[in-house]
């Protein structure tokens, strides 16, 4: 493990300026959460029939009201014929910005409504965190 | 070699190949150890690299496939996905088809 454990190091330091690059956002007047600006820029791109943005932040090992881990369920007629690769293309391409940034993981699901439908409108859970970053 | 090329003869070399966060029997973050289940699940050998360790690779390979998270699935030369699409493409049967395709071509 011994390996493992500069590269675990490398993780948490990775966390604090998360969490640092948050802050500013918060200090520049940006009020807006992750959450939202998730929300509003795929409405934007993707006109969505169904769009749910979740933070999934506290099932990982960063600190208490971080945005970092967020889960996206989104039904769109953008996907139709596109094959899964690319539709998780266009959706990163959409979300570059906040990628770039703080956001760390995003779990996707991406839908047309037939398939929606075909499902039951029915959302497969994220899988919890299993403390990659924590030095013990 | 730069890290492209390497990560490019990596892809070719290696039918079945898995870059994750940690290993298969110790895997360091949930989306790698749910993908590495469904992909044990097809009952096939598979490669794979930890990014962790290799943080060249892990700061490159985002932009050369164009996916910005691990795990990534590569198949045949080819990425198939991240966890959320493996994690599917296992509960209906795709992923099976595809690796056995794969280990017998």
């Amino acid at each position: 493990m011994e390996a493992g454990f500069s590269e675990n190091t490398l993780d948490v330091f990775e966390c604090s300026i998360l969490n640092f690059s948050i802050m500013q956002d918060f200090a520049m007047g940006a009020n807006l959460t992750y959450e939202n600006r998730i929300n509003s820029i795929l409405e934007d791109e993707f006109f969505p029939d169904y769009l749910e943005v979740v933070n999934e932040s506290s099932q990982h090992n960063v600190p208490p009201n971080s945005e970092t881990h967020f889960k996206v369920t989104i039904v769109s007629s953008a996907f139709k014929d596109v094959r899964r690769v690319p539709r998780h293309q266009l959706v990163y391409k959409a979300l570059a910005e906040l990628l770039s940034g703080s956001v760390h993981a995003l779990a996707l699901h991406t839908y047309t409504s037939e398939e929606w439908i075909k499902r039951g409108n029915n959302v497969p859970s994220s899988p919890h965190c299993m403390g990659g970053g924590v030095q013990n | 070699m730069d890290i492209a090329e390497t990560i490019e003869n990596q892809v070719k070399e290696n039918k079945i190949l898995l870059y994750m966060k940690g290993s298969p029997n110790l895997p360091q973050c949930g989306f790698s150890a749910k993908t590495v289940q469904a992909l044990m699940a097809c009952g096939e050998k598979f490669a794979y690299v930890d990014v962790l360790s290799n943080p060249e690779i892990r700061e490159n390979l985002p932009k050369i496939a164009n996916w910005p998270t691990f795990p990534q699935l590569w198949v045949d030369g080819e990425l198939v996905g991240g966890c959320d699409i493996v994690t599917e493409m296992h509960a209906n049967g795709e992923l099976q088809s595809l690796i056995k395709d794969a280990t017998s071509s």
